[in-house]
């Protein structure tokens, strides 16, 4: 156990070292762009993974909490002027997104199955119409955002960026694999299997579906930080984006959503080739090639790339 | 007799229009084996979600030791030591059946002290029951009377003072049914009380000290099994006229 324990953090820290590296090492900033978006993919699909995977309660409206999140960076940084810097956002934007999954999760988690995950879908249509119509932020027409001319000892502001967002992402798996790991953990994992026999057995089934959809909320509102900074224009259509929404559902489907390193899998593995097709046949490609890969896992491998693992680590162990 | 561990007073449950429960009040003294009978839909199920808290009455009042449970939600139940089983096993499916166990262990009986020792009571637990050696398997894989085992197992790990089994041995064969009857017998001996939902009048006579039968949401008869069973009124229930 404690061999295993290290034995994750040692690779935490070999993935921060590399980050680092990279930055010393490549100057095209194409790369970092590239990075960025896996990064950021992996993040909401592990963030996703904690209601949907962990708990079993499929979300549609992972895009509203990291829309959210964006909006939140943009509407500080016009208020304040220009001068918070990103780590009070990303930690106001967690806090704002937190307290959204908290109250949403109170309003909808009476419902069950499909009926939850309309409702989740519903909401990011309210929010999507809300922000739409505030013109302080932009409105419909969007906002512009300047990056600072500051990034610390990199090259560039996108390798900040990126380091960043690495920093993120390590951070929301070492988040999502303590708590599935805990008896948190187990209680949801209990939810998942059967509701009733749950709570029949001592779980307060409401209240750690709550903490979920909180924890889920926050790391989606940390997802969508940074991201104004990243496209330096945010409207509520690319913010609100299905694709982001279909994405951080996709990627732990096809990863799989019952152990912590499934969503991680599946996304730098879709992230990865969604960036290869971008750059070598189309960008509109890459909707296709998620639907196809999500059809595929689905009825071929529902539990996922973890699962066939599994089965074949089984199988070779007889 | 000794102060009831169980009072249902007067409990009424609706569903829409249509009246599940009418005034229904039965007790379980500590360490009792009660029988509850009654035909298909005479509303066996809908008392005991609202004796567990899966459902809540619309009017009445349970009490548990002493303690008004009316309107206290499920998992506190379990806490306090109000147990049940399911009629159709609930296991859950991506654990293995020891850490099936856990979650009432983690949830009901959870105190620092006893946190170190969770697997050793769940085996024991296992072992009492007699799913020891499945206690690593996956609990979706288990045959019918194993997962009803697990479902005993699951509702007993956190050490309940009443136990509400749901049609426990329903679709089992007669050994298949002694088995779990034993089980019962032998748990109740340690001092857990039981309420007994059950089709198989064979282990019904045998398991009660006294049987409660209920028929289209009322209570029509209680007292000693061989007087229910030839109580005019129950053979009416079953027979009809």
């Amino acid at each position: 156990m404690k061999l295993r324990l290290s034995a994750f953090w040692l690779c935490v820290t070999a993935t921060v070292v590399a980050g680092l590296v990279l930055t010393e090492v490549l100057h095209n900033d194409y790369y970092f762009n590239a990075l960025y978006v896996i990064l950021q993919g992996t993040l909401m699909a592990v963030a996703w993974n904690i209601l949907g995977g962990f708990t079993g309660y499929v979300n549609f409206g992972s895009a509203a909490f990291f829309a959210v999140g964006a909006y939140t960076s943009i509407f500080l940084d016009k208020y304040f002027g220009h001068v918070l810097p990103l780590p009070v956002l990303i930690a106001t934007a967690a806090a704002v997104c937190a307290l959204i999954g908290l109250g949403v999760g109170y309003l909808s988690l009476r419902l069950k199955g499909v009926y939850f995950s309309i409702a989740t879908l519903a909401m990011a249509i309210v929010f999507a119409t809300l922000i739409s119509n505030w013109r302080y932020i932009g409105g419909a027409r969007g906002a512009y955002i300047l990056t600072p001319d500051t990034y610390l000892w990199f090259h560039s502001y996108i390798q900040m960026l990126f380091m960043v967002m690495l920093l993120l992402t390590l951070a929301a798996v070492a988040i999502s694999r303590a708590l599935v790991s805990s008896r948190l953990g187990r209680g949801l994992a209990a939810i998942r299997d059967d509701e009733v026999a749950a709570e029949c057995s001592g779980v307060p089934t409401l209240r750690l579906k709550l903490v979920s959809t909180t924890v889920m909320g926050a790391l989606m509102g940390v997802a969508g930080a940074p991201y104004p900074f990243f496209v330096t224009f945010v409207d509520p259509a690319s913010a609100f984006s299905l694709f982001v929404a279909v994405n951080a559902i996709a990627m732990p489907m096809i990863g799989g959503t019952a152990h912590w390193i499934g969503p991680v899998v599946g996304a730098l593995l879709v992230g990865s080739i969604q960036q290869v097709i971008t750059v070598t046949v189309s960008s509109e490609l890459n909707i296709l090639l998620v639907g196809v890969m999500l059809i595929l896992f689905i009825t071929l491998a529902p539990q996922g790339i973890v699962g066939l693992a599994r089965k074949y680590l089984a199988r070779r162990g007889r | 007799m000794s102060e009831p561990v169980l009072k249902v007073s007067n409990v009424t449950k609706r569903f829409g229009g249509f009246l599940a429960l009418q005034n229904v009040s039965l007790h379980v003294g500590a360490g009792e084996r009660l029988g509850l009978i009654g035909p298909n839909g005479s509303g066996k199920t809908t008392l005991i979600n609202c004796i567990s808290g899966a459902l809540f009455n619309d009017e009445g009042s349970i009490v548990f030791e002493g303690r008004d449970i009316t309107r206290m939600p499920a998992h506190r139940r379990a806490r306090l030591g109000v147990a049940r089983s399911f009629q159709i096993p609930k296991p859950f499916r991506s654990m293995s059946v020891l850490e099936n166990l856990r979650v009432p262990l983690e949830y009901a009986a959870w105190t620092r002290a006893e946190h170190r020792r969770i697997d050793d009571e769940a085996m024991d637990v296992l072992e009492n029951i007699g799913l020891k050696q499945r206690a690593h398997e996956n609990s979706a894989g288990l045959t019918q009377v194993d997962m009803r085992k697990l479902e005993l197992a699951r509702a007993l790990a956190a050490k309940p003072r009443l136990l509400v089994s749901d049609e426990a041995m329903a679709g089992l064969s007669s050994s298949e049914v002694d088995e779990i009857l034993e089980i019962l017998l032998a748990l109740n001996r340690r001092g857990v009380a039981v309420i007994m939902i059950e089709h198989i009048m064979r282990a019904v006579m045998r398991f009660s000290e006294r049987i409660v039968v209920l028929d289209a949401g009322q209570k029509i008869a209680e007292g000693a099994p061989a007087d229910v069973v030839r109580d005019p009124r129950v053979e009416r229930a079953y027979l009809g006229e």
